[in-house]
């Protein structure tokens, strides 16, 4: 009882002291003042500033854009390729997992780094000028999300029946259609969950997006591509977080507070459905 | 005829998908560690030098850095598991926490972008009157354990679900207290757990610069820091020697918690 | 079996893996509307058979023609074969119907279009029909929309079957389908898929383990071991007919005693000369497989001179009928009867000669199984003690001064009436013309030339034989010694080392 009572006040002290920072900048994002701890009145004027403002909006979806695109292909390239090694022979597995292991477990700012040398030199040994745009930002995104994709769909393959495939040839599919409608919703599930960490990856990012962000692709005298995240560093690293951006912190959380609910919601259908199942089975046999 | 149709089927074999994968493994991953290297050993010229070597051991300040950097990835890691591992413990006992929302809530902060959290942590330290004028190193180190917390929460976690419950029942009915339980079977048990744990705080932080940047307000530099300061200034052989120590730092310590990985798959903890 | 008739033809098939050949110069014709079983022990090459006439290896060499067409090389959604899974293999994510209708769907079927001939997918209530249809079959209508995970492992089972028959194959292969189900279900499909098979009228290839499902459902068993098939033939073909011992063995229980022919129909095996029914060479080494349900035992009050004799040393009821062992001499003999009798009875043991089924041998070597150790650690064969090294049955043994036998451990060993196998190589025993200038003395009674050599065999005064290859001529009749060095003779200890220790 004791270490029940006192499991938990640690657990919400804990969890208090995580979100303090945040529930501070929230609290005051009703407030017109320039620095946290100055209360100035209750206004949502911060808000109608945030929808304001161009800089912020932009970079937002910047910040959008990049995600969900790069999610997408780490997605595509990352099943694939996990797909492809799981039918390969064992060598050629270590190998390629040993490389896809490396971006993992190595510290951004070195595969920030060498991804930026890359694009700034091998170019200026040619072209004399530098690479970097909107498709180095992808690619330093891609790298960031892909091997966790493949990390999430090898253990659906190695749960699937191998028999599976083989059913599904045997019945008159071709390969490829086997592979689209047998192995694919048998580890649809893993695809999904690697998808979702490579969003949650490109949001977070800030080392990737700094070296290898360029001038945009469609117009070439643009500035360089500006994420959320290197909009927030440019300004803080000048004085305190930009008032609007205290409004912008909220909308950013209630949605995670609106995925964590979903999340949650979604987990207790799961194993409700589940647990209802394995009951109307055991009913079922009863009867027989 | 009917023979031609068989080999068309030979030719896609599901092992060829991984090619796109694998070109682009070797397009973005090995060659630009490659380039580092070569960088790292070579000088405008592009010819074999070792001045960025010998630059590095012979630069008091870069070897200050780098101590400086593993001590402050010490003492992150240590507060972490600190606070982390007695935080798991509860989370994974059903008689604490009943509820599995409380993992999601201690991971959702990822989601919340890295660099507006520090900011937020930096600004609410400057209110409570702790900023980089007056103790920058305290300012660093809350950012930075506040900061890797989940990641020494997540792994954690995971190993203690996994615990071999009757063991524990079993040291309680020889006798044991539930003290020495915790200490007898629960910590050499979670031993993998707490490996994970430390690699995945100890090299992040080494390598971060954002958050002492923003936390001591640029009085504490970290080895991060000084590889992205070569880069924006165009010190690219210095740079990539950096990056590379950092590689073969990395590369020691996967190695090490490879190994402990085979005991834990020994131990038959697989899933 | 004539050509038309014959659906499914394997031609010198063979399948190898990383260097080892799993599928040896497999021959086999299979009648169309068949029903043949694939049948042996794990590891015999019968799954790699079956997958290679799904299309999911292609032999290393060999010819697969279906209806007198090479399909080896075929890939498996081009031939119209389909396959059970062993473990079913049904699409977790798709509910029943969709489970059967997978292959429905994706066919496509000739039709006319503006006159001209096309290819037209099957439209939805051709599907519906069909896939209700074949749920009928197995007895699952009214299952179509239920998820696959809430159905019990026999309606898996059934799900399984009809969605590889809704696509009308020409054949249908079951890789061990029963495998995971309980018993009494197992009896219960044994039964289904025999009906099945009738109702459908094509061709059935099962591959199992399981001898007695084997002999239940098929009209063709193939028995098959090590790669290479030992047997073809009906179940009661191989039931009765066995061609070797390990037909023998594998199929039903039997008894297998290594005989020699004694005479004209007469075959020579514990101890006793029998009448039997197969014309073999005298002399001739061969196995000799007496089914227990063949064995006449007879309660007697002495042993019987001219009757082989033994005694009950177990029993064991097994509801219609009993199970005995009976010990004659070193030899064991397993019966059934009906008749209650008790363990310790003296019985005379009889078979009828139309029971004993006897195979031909292959000999590689004189194996002697009765043998033992006497108290110079010399090994007994028949009644010729033969020096050996008795320091073979132990790993790092030595022989201590008086005889006894030290293990690596220090642990002593006194093997003085220990039972062993002797083993000895036809090539490995000398003869020399005359008595007593060898180890036994014994007259040559058969003289078989094998092409290079001849293959001899000295019978000795109590009746052991030894075969020998030797490159000279001899008579039969010629009085001879044979020599066998220590080194030659295999040992191998009966049970375990451990019961001959001493303190």
């Amino acid at each position: 009882m004791v270490k029940k009572i006192f499991g938990q006040c640690y657990i919400w002290l804990i969890l208090i002291l995580m979100y303090l920072p945040i529930l501070v900048l929230i609290a005051f994002s009703f407030t017109k003042s320039v620095n946290v701890g100055v209360w100035k009145g209750f206004s949502f004027d911060l808000y109608s500033d945030l929808f304001r403002s161009k800089e912020i909006l932009t970079a937002l979806a910047n910040t959008l854009i990049i995600a969900i695109t790069s999610a997408l292909v780490a997605t595509i390239l990352g099943t694939l390729g996990a797909i492809g090694a799981f039918y390969s022979s064992k060598k050629f597995r270590r190998a390629y997992e040993f490389v896809n292991q490396i971006p993992v477990v190595n510290a951004e700012i070195v595969m920030a780094l060498s991804l930026a040398i890359m694009f700034a030199a091998l170019p200026s040994l040619i072209f004399h000028t530098d690479l970097r745009s909107y498709w180095t930002l992808l690619i330093g995104h891609v790298v960031l999300g892909a091997p966790f994709v493949y990390i999430n769909v090898k253990p659906k393959l190695q749960q699937m029946d191998p028999s599976l495939y083989e059913a599904a040839i045997d019945l008159g599919a071709k390969p490829r259609q086997a592979l689209w409608k047998v192995t694919l919703p048998e580890i649809l599930p893993g695809v999904f969950s690697g998808f979702l960490l490579a969003i949650t990856l490109s949001l977070d990012d800030f080392v990737i997006s700094q070296f290898t962000t360029g001038p945009g692709l469609l117009s070439a005298g643009d500035p360089k591509i500006v994420t959320l995240s290197i909009l927030i560093q440019d300004k803080i690293k000048k004085g305190p977080i930009p008032p609007a951006m205290r409004a912008l912190t909220t909308v950013i959380f209630l949605l995670v507070v609106l995925g964590v609910v979903g999340i949650t919601v979604f987990r207790h259908y799961k194993s409700k459905k589940a647990a209802l199942a394995s009951k109307a089975n055991r009913k079922r046999r009863r009867a027989y | 005829m009917k023979s031609n149709k068989g080999s068309r089927f030979q030719l896609f074999k599901r092992k060829n998908l991984c090619i796109p994968y694998g070109i682009f493994l070797v397009l973005f991953i090995i060659v630009p560690i490659l380039i580092i290297v070569f960088y790292a050993f070579t000088d405008d010229n592009g010819v074999l030098s070792f001045s960025a070597l010998t630059g590095f051991f012979t630069n008091p300040s870069k070897l200050n850095v780098l101590i400086t950097s593993v001590f402050i990835a010490l003492q992150t890691t240590l507060l972490c598991l600190l606070i982390g591992y007695p935080l798991a413990y509860f989370l994974a006992d059903k008689k604490v926490n009943k509820n599995a929302v409380f993992i999601t809530l201690f991971i959702a902060p990822m989601w919340i972008n890295f660099v507006l959290r520090t900011g937020a942590t930096r600004d609410l330290l400057t209110w409570m009157g702790i900023n980089g004028g007056n103790a920058p190193y305290f300012a660093t180190l809350i950012g930075m354990v506040q900061n890797y917390l989940p990641f020494v929460i997540l792994p954690l976690y995971t190993t203690m679900l996994k615990l071999d419950k009757s063991q524990l029942e079993a040291a309680a009915d020889l006798g044991a207290n539930p003290v020495q339980v915790f200490f007898k079977s629960v910590v050499p048990q979670s031993i993998p757990g707490i490996v994970s744990a430390c690699t995945m705080t100890f090299m992040p932080t080494m390598s971060s610069y954002v958050i002492s940047d923003t936390l001591s307000e640029g009085k504490i530099t970290l080895f991060g820091n000084y590889i992205y300061l070569d880069f924006a200034n165009n010190l690219w052989h210095d740079g990539s020697f950096m990056a590379l120590i950092m590689l073969v730092i990395i590369g020691i310590s996967m190695f090490v918690t490879r190994n402990s990985g085979k005991e834990e798959k020994e131990g038959g903890a697989a899933w | 079996m004539s050509k038309e008739n014959c659906i499914i033809s394997l031609q010198g098939v063979n399948k190898v893996f990383d260097g080892t050949t799993v599928v040896d110069n497999f021959n086999l014709d299979i009648t169309k509307g068949e029903f043949v079983t694939f049948l042996g022990p794990s590891g015999c090459g019968k799954t790699t058979t079956l997958r290679m006439i799904a299309g999911f290896e292609t032999p290393t060499s060999g010819k697969i023609l279906l209806n007198g067409e090479d399909i080896t090389k075929i890939p498996p959604h081009k031939r119209p074969i389909n396959t059970v899974f062993q473990r079913y293999a049904l699409f977790p994510h798709l509910d029943v119907y969709d489970n059967v209708a997978f292959g429905l769907k994706l066919k496509k079927i000739p039709c006319e279009k503006k006159g001209k001939p096309a290819f037209r997918h099957l439209t939805a209530k051709e599907i519906d029909e069909k896939v209700a249809h074949a749920l009928e079959i197995v007895d699952l209508d009214e299952f179509e929309d239920r998820d696959i995970s809430t159905l019990s492992g026999g309606q898996q089972q059934r799900v399984a079957i009809a969605r590889a028959i809704v696509n009308e194959p020409e054949i249908l292969l079951l890789d061990e389908p029963l495998g995971a189900l309980d018993l009494k279900m197992r009896k219960d499909m044994q039964i289904e898929l025999k009906e099945m098979h009738k109702k459908l009228g094509i061709t059935f290839i099962y591959v199992t383990h399981d001898q007695e499902e084997a002999l239940t459902m098929s009209d063709t068993i193939v028995v098959m071991k090590s790669g290479e098939i030992q047997q073809v033939g009906t179940p009661i073909d191989i039931y009765n007919e066995p061609v070797n011992a390990f037909v023998a063995d594998f199929i039903g229980e039997s008894n297998i005693y290594n005989a020699t022919m004694a005479g004209k129909l007469k075959v020579r095996f514990l101890n006793h000369v029998f009448d039997c029914i197969d014309d073999f060479p005298v002399n001739e080494k061969v196995d000799v497989v007496v089914r227990p349900e063949d064995v006449i035992l007879t309660v007697v009050k002495e042993p019987s001179k001219d009757k082989v004799t033994g005694k009950i040393v177990t029993k064991v009821f097994k509801g219609v009928h009993y199970e005995y062992l009976v010990q004659v001499g070193k030899a064991e003999v397993e019966c059934r009867d009906t008749k209650d009798r008790n363990v310790g009875d003296l019985v005379t043991v009889e078979v009828e000669p139309e029971n004993i089924q006897i195979m031909k041998k292959d000999v590689t070597n004189n194996i002697y199984t009765e043998a033992w150790i006497n108290n110079k650690n010399q090994v007994v064969i028949g009644e010729d003690p033969f020096d050996c090294d008795v320091t073979k049955l132990l790993k790092d043994s030595t022989l201590s001064e008086d005889g006894y036998l030290i293990g690596p451990d220090g642990k002593k060993y006194d093997l003085n009436d220990a039972d062993v196998i002797a083993e000895i190589g036809l090539d490995k025993i000398e003869m020399i013309d005359g008595f007593d200038n060898g180890d036994t003395n014994g007259e040559i009674v058969s003289v078989v030339y094998k092409g290079d050599h001849y293959q001899v065999m000295v019978r000795t005064d109590d009746e052991e034989d030894f075969i020998l290859d030797t490159p000279y001529t001899w008579n039969e009749g010629d009085q001879v010694s044979i020599k066998v060095l220590p080194q030659d003779i295999k040992l191998m200890l009966k049970g375990d080392i451990a019961k001959y220790e001493v303190e």
